[in-house]
């Protein structure tokens, strides 16, 4: 049987709460920036101009048929070459924590777009209809009206797209960008007790995500018995 | 100035005994789908089988059907990865696990992502079969138990014929969804597809032209995939239920 | 056949669906359940072949006591036919698969005398012409009849009807009435949930009136529509009777 030594956990606390920092910093980041990006997709895919709306629909489509990790490859390897060429500067090693959050915002946008695309259709089609009426624009009746009651129909689904973020943000493990796990394994790794490291990060995933999704759901159901 | 050269795919790399780049890429691209379909046979049954103790008239089942949904759905694959490579191995009996860990690496490898992907997405396929039993309603059931069927026998002659069907649509995007996870493999260093993407672009000076076919490559399986299952769906669907063939 | 003795049910949520009800079906016998919306009437027949369980009081049929523990449910179920209000037919399954695979698979008959009891059946209620189809092909008055001849291909000593026509355009409700008046004819015993006064009128022996859980009248045809004693049951019948 497996000897369990869980010794190296409380030392590590304080790197694994800076690991920490970084995930919870990227999922916000990229929950923010992807969500005023996919709503942009959303609106656009919508648009009365076809060429608009065919742009939209490619870019949605072309980043959820790829991995998330080609995405974070693609710009963890190729972006700082891009940055060196475009702007004449030398290379940081910050690049990977910004190469990290632009992969994240563009792909995420992909994912928050269609669920925004769902919400707004969901809002009844004579809402808009009594907008205008009013005399608003299709501007006005889309921020006025239909994008705050598509938003509220949708947050539950957003909020769970972003647990499902908070998940993915371990994979910047590919560029060795420290965040959460990234910590947990380079703990685990120095002191011989992956082991350990490994099943204390899945358990905080757990609790946390478990919390977070039970959170949603409650708030679903209120939201059904209000339908 | 970058410059661009697409023939170096027909290249071979140093000392690499006759095969070329884009061999390799193939390689990468036949392990992406050996374990991706293997994953997806573990998957759906898997999966199948908790689905239905979900839905099943007994506390204990449930229970455990639930247990292991919510496991599998709030922890990140990349950690569950890393667990089923590192942890079980020494969390099994003691023979188990030195039997794995002596195994040929590849093989390591293979199995660990398989089994990882299989059960990951086999969470998420459970949950969609509940949910094609669930808005079966419960008419359907008890239409069952009222000629004579036993629980069990309403559920495969009634419940999931019907329930499959219907789940064909959420099905296809998971297969989807579980070819793109495979790519997690890579980092446990299993030479798939987005790994030997990395390789090229570490062993040639042409980056873009190597990711640019890797993801080119991503984008034609995903459509393959599509295609294959917009088929499916054709050939499952009920006629007069909804919309087909009234 | 039937024998219901003192059956109350109280639902988990606390809600009290049938209070201390006692009645009875002799062979043959026709009976009507009305009353009006939430007064338990469906709640009681379910338990009749054990689809709703209640707390307390005895339900026997031909002898066999449905809440005894040690009952063979499934099997009592096969003897007992019921049709529901949405018809419930297996729409993944062809409408003679609908009727023989419970045959086959409940009953142990073989292929063949499952599909020839079928096409009898089918002939019965008029649609053999339909046996290669799927429910989502029919009608919902085709698809209740083919419901009916489903639950007839079991041979049931007994029939239960939980509000056949209610899920129907008034344009296919008789054709199913006329289906289940044959049957009243043949002699066949049914207990019939439904608001079809007609017809109760036509066929029926007894007519029980449910308000609240509670069976309030249980009377002969003729004195129900008469002269019913209890002033609910009247109240009840002027609505219903006035359309």
């Amino acid at each position: 049987m497996y000897e369990f030594d869980w010794s190296s956990i409380r030392p590590g606390l304080p790197f694994l709460w800076t690991g920490m920092k970084t995930t919870l910093y990227i999922t916000v980041t990229a929950m923010v920036a992807g969500v005023a990006l996919g709503t942009v997709l959303a609106v656009l895919r919508m648009s009365k101009s076809r060429l608009l709306a065919w742009m939209s629909a490619a870019y949605v489509n072309a980043f959820r048929s790829i991995p998330l990790i080609m995405v974070l490859l693609w710009f963890f390897l190729l972006m700082p070459a891009l940055i060196e060429r475009l702007l004449n500067v030398p290379r940081h090693a910050d690049t990977r924590l910004t190469s990290a959050l632009v992969a994240f915002s563009l792909f995420q946008a992909a994912y928050y777009a269609e669920i925004i695309r769902a919400g707004i259709q969901s809002v009844a089609a004579g809402q808009q209809g009594a907008a205008l009426a009013l005399g608003m624009s299709n501007g006005q009746a889309m921020r006025i009206v239909i994008l705050p009651q598509a938003f509220r129909n949708m947050a539950p689904l957003l909020l769970t797209q972003t647990i499902i973020l908070f998940q993915d943000t371990s994979l910047v493990y590919v560029s060795a960008l420290a965040d959460f796990f990234g910590v947990a394994s380079i703990i685990g790794t120095r002191d011989g007790r992956q082991v350990e490291l490994y099943l204390f990060a899945g358990a905080v995933y757990f609790l946390v995500c478990f919390a977070l999704s039970s959170l949603v759901k409650r708030w679903q159901d209120r939201l059904k018995g209000h339908a | 100035m970058y410059k661009w050269r697409w023939e170096i795919f027909l290249e071979q790399p140093p000392g690499g005994g006759g095969a070329t780049y884009l061999d390799w890429v193939f390689a990468g691209l036949r392990l992406t789908a050996a374990v991706s379909l293997g994953a997806w046979v573990i998957a759906l049954a898997w999966g199948s089988v908790m689905g239905v103790f979900r839905t099943y008239p007994n506390k204990l089942l449930r229970a455990i059907s639930t247990a292991y949904v919510e496991v599998f759905r709030n922890i990140p694959l990349l950690v569950q990865l890393f667990i089923w490579y590192v942890v079980i191995p020494e969390l099994v009996p003691a023979s188990l696990g030195t039997w794995f860990k002596q195994l040929n690496p590849l093989l390591q490898q293979f199995l660990a992502a398989m089994l990882c992907l299989g059960f990951f997405t086999g969470a998420r396929i459970s949950e969609q079969v509940r949910a094609g039993i669930e808005s079966l309603a419960r008419g359907q059931k008890a239409a069952g138990l009222a000629l004579g069927f036993t629980m069990p026998q309403t559920y495969r002659y009634v419940l999931l014929p019907m329930a499959f069907r219907l789940i064909v649509p959420p099905l296809s995007s998971e297969i989807l969804n579980l070819f793109k996870n495979s790519a997690v493999a890579s980092t446990i260093g299993l030479l798939e597809l987005a790994a030997m993407g990395r390789q090229l672009v570490d062993y040639t000076a042409q980056p873009y032209e190597s990711f640019i076919a890797v993801t080119l490559l991503y984008v034609v399986l995903n459509l393959l995939i599509l295609l294959l299952m917009r088929w499916v769906e054709g050939k499952a669907r009920v006629p007069g239920f909804m919309g087909g063939g009234r | 056949m039937i024998t219901i003795r003192n059956v109350s049910l109280v639902y988990p949520n606390g809600f009290q669906a049938l209070k201390d009800c006692s009645t009875s079906v002799e062979k043959g016998e026709v009976i009507v359940v009305c009353g009006p919306s939430g007064s338990g009437k469906s709640t009681l027949i379910k338990c009749v072949n054990g689809l709703e369980a209640f707390q307390q009081g005895e339900i026997t049929v031909d002898g066999i006591s449905v809440g005894d523990p040690k009952t063979n449910l499934p099997r009592l179920r096969s003897r007992v036919g019921m049709v529901f209000q949405h018809f419930e037919l297996f729409p993944h399954m062809t409408i003679i698969d609908n009727l023989t695979t419970a045959q086959v698979n409940v009953l142990g008959r073989t292929k063949e005398e499952a599909i020839e009891r079928g096409y009898k059946l089918l002939d019965r209620v008029g649609l053999r012409a339909h046996a290669p189809k799927h429910p989502g092909q029919l009608s919902g008055g085709q698809q209740q009849r083919v419901a009916i001849a489903r639950a007839l291909c079991m041979d049931p000593i007994c029939m239960l009807f939980d509000e056949p026509t209610s899920a129907l355009d008034p344009e296919m409700i008789n054709e199913v009435l006329d289906v289940m008046v044959e049957l009243a004819r043949e002699g066949m015993t049914m207990m019939c949930v439904t608001h079809e006064m007609g017809f109760a009128r036509k066929v029926a022996h007894r007519v029980i009136f449910m308000d609240q859980g509670q069976i309030i009248e249980d009377d002969k045809k003729e004195q129900f529509f008469g002269s019913p004693r209890s002033e609910r049951a009247q109240q009840f019948l002027s609505k219903i009777l006035s359309h």
